[in-house]
């Protein structure tokens, strides 16, 4: 338990104490929402995993792609 | 096949991403270890300068670290969406070392890191200091695992394709791990990282002496750093020749364009500079250059390490000699072909319950397998990636290669006898010299990646082919989107590095 409380106040103390941490932080977040919450939701689907329910589905998916006429 | 403009803005997206993302990384790479070197130094002289030293450089490290961070998460995106087919059929093999990098990464990386920032004068001296070289190796090793599967695209090993889940399954974990193109790629590039944060340390420090600024600061930074780089750069050579030597073996035709080669011969020499001639033309009588300037020979011994062995140019690949058993790429464009049709007519009979078709037509394609990627290509001649591109990057990255060898040379020789100080063209060179750096690794990463175009799999898949079909116009909003964000952190990391350094060393440290 003590130990717990060591490595809880590390990370606060190293927090609180920041420079420019802080600012980096910031920016780690902002960048965070924009890639995860932005980019990922509205621009980024999973295409196989969005159009197909099964593995079995999606190589045949990609098999059909491989081998049709081109 | 996908449109050309769907498959050009794809690869200009994910090339945008992988090469904003390559602005962060080497430094990285390079930054870690020779932060980790001085933070010793200060571990074992007592001496509180180099731990001054060590927390400036550790601050810079923290900037870019945490501006870079994630930016390669956006390649991952790219795969689930714009590279559907690629993703699948590769996730088999791809799936072991990115997660192992993922883990890895999260936990040596978060671990360490709040040690290496928040335990001054927390933890002891020694704890501390493993810290930080836990934090150097551990970002070391992630490229490792990235390395190793842009190495398997490149010559792809230990694997076999499963023609009914679409996929290459893994075979051998080891053949992956140890494929030579891999290991030459790992080392060539993380030795890059390293030059390049030699490059920046050296610039900086260059910086502080011109302005007369944080002299002894900056000299001992300079001794460390170039040490670190004259050593990184004389292996960036070496590790350098054995990945050319691994392309010369598996993808010729990269080479041939990396050194502007249409007709083959033996004895074949290194064009040391040359200007490529515009109007030439696979298989036509033209000069392949205006001018050029020649090391005889050197070509055959650093592909072949043999002086008289005959190196492949363009013409011998598209077309064939037969002379020396090169097989034409038209004989392989239609192998390729049986290959697909035979896929094709193996599926057809399995779904008709016609095992005995099926076992055939499996025969049939495992007999030409090699050569399914030639199978979507109609023309000979699109087995050869952009020439001008790949020489001029190629002739690029290894011209600043011997520069920075050179520049670390002067450095140290100067900072030894104590005269660094008074070599102000010298120290103008070295602070111009970092974005020589990083000039130098992008061009790195385009010859390996255009020079292995039509590739997305070296012979076994083409990038047309590795394209999901998606919308063009969302293509282009995403692109446009990332130049912005990217650009965006380029300038907020520019601006908050350049504000670090003007506050120096004696400045407030805490990260």
């Amino acid at each position: 338990m003590n130990i717990l409380r060591k490595i809880f106040y590390f990370y606060i103390d190293g927090f609180k104490n920041m420079g420019v941490g802080k600012k980096l932080w910031l920016i780690i977040g902002v960048k965070f929402f924009i890639f995860f919450v932005v980019m990922k939701l509205l621009f980024f689907p999973n295409i196989l995993q969005t159009q197909f329910t099964t593995d079995e589905q999606r190589a045949d998916y990609v098999i059909e792609n491989l081998v049709k006429e081109r | 096949m996908e449109s050309t403009l769907l498959v050009d803005l794809s690869r200009a997206q994910f090339a945008l991403t992988a090469m904003y993302h390559w602005l962060f990384v080497p430094l990285t790479l390079g930054l870690s270890f020779i932060v980790a070197i001085m933070e010793s130094l200060y571990v074992k002289t007592g001496n509180e300068e180099w731990k001054k030293i060590t927390k400036f450089w550790m601050t810079l490290f923290a900037i870019n670290f945490a501006i870079g961070l994630a930016t390669g998460i956006i390649m991952e995106f790219e795969f689930g969406t714009n590279w559907s087919n690629y993703s699948w059929i590769v996730g088999d093999i791809f799936g072991a070392p990115l997660a192992i990098e993922g883990i890895m990464a999260f936990f040596m990386e978060s671990t360490f890191f709040a040690v290496m920032f928040f335990g001054w004068n927390k933890v002891s001296k020694k704890m501390h200091l493993l810290s930080t070289w836990l934090v150097a190796i551990g970002s070391n090793l992630s490229a490792l695992w990235i390395l190793v599967a842009n190495g398997w695209m490149q010559n792809p090993v230990g694997m076999e394709f499963n023609v009914d889940t679409a996929r290459f399954e893994m075979k051998n974990f080891w053949d992956v791990l140890f494929n030579p193109n891999a290991v030459s790629k790992f080392l060539h590039t993380i030795a890059s990282g390293y030059v390049m944060g030699a490059l920046f340390v050296i610039g900086i420090s260059a910086w502080f002496l011109l302005k007369r600024r944080e002299i002894l600061f900056a000299k001992r930074s300079m001794i460390v750093a170039a040490s670190f780089g004259l050593l990184t750069s004389l292996f960036l050579v070496f590790s350098g020749d054995e990945s050319a030597y691994q392309v010369a073996q598996n993808q010729p035709t990269k080479l041939a364009a990396m050194e502007g080669l249409y007709d083959g011969h033996s004895r074949a020499g290194i064009v040391a500079l040359g200007q490529l001639n515009p109007d030439k033309q696979i298989g036509d009588n033209q000069e392949e250059f205006l001018w050029s300037l020649e090391v005889p020979y050197a070509l055959s011994f650093l592909g072949y390490r043999n002086i008289n062995a005959f190196v492949p140019g363009m013409d011998d690949l598209v077309f064939g000699n037969e002379e020396l058993g090169i097989e034409s790429a038209q004989s392989k464009i239609e192998k390729g072909k049986v290959a697909l049709d035979a896929l094709k007519e193996y599926k057809n009979a399995k779904k008709e319950g016609n095992l005995i078709a099926a076992t055939t037509n499996l025969q049939t394609f495992r007999d030409n397998e090699c050569y399914l990627g030639y199978g979507y290509l109609d023309d000979p001649k699109s087995i050869i990636p952009p020439i001008g591109l790949t020489f001029y990057s190629f002739h690029i990255m290894v011209g600043l290669g011997g520069w920075f060898v050179a520049l670390f040379f002067f450095v140290l020789y100067f900072s030894m006898i104590g005269k660094i100080e008074d070599k102000k063209l010298l120290l103008n060179a070295a602070l111009f010299s970092i974005p020589l750096g990083y000039v130098a690794g992008e061009a790195g990463w385009i010859v390996a990646e255009v020079g292995r175009q039509p590739w997305a799999i070296q012979g076994m898949l083409p990038t047309g082919i590795a394209t999901s079909s998606v919308d063009e116009t969302a293509v282009m909003i995403t692109l446009s989107l990332f130049a912005i964000i990217f650009t965006a952190l380029l300038i907020a990391e520019i601006k908050i590095m350049l504000k670090q350094i003007k506050i120096g060393p004696q400045g407030e440290s805490h990260v």
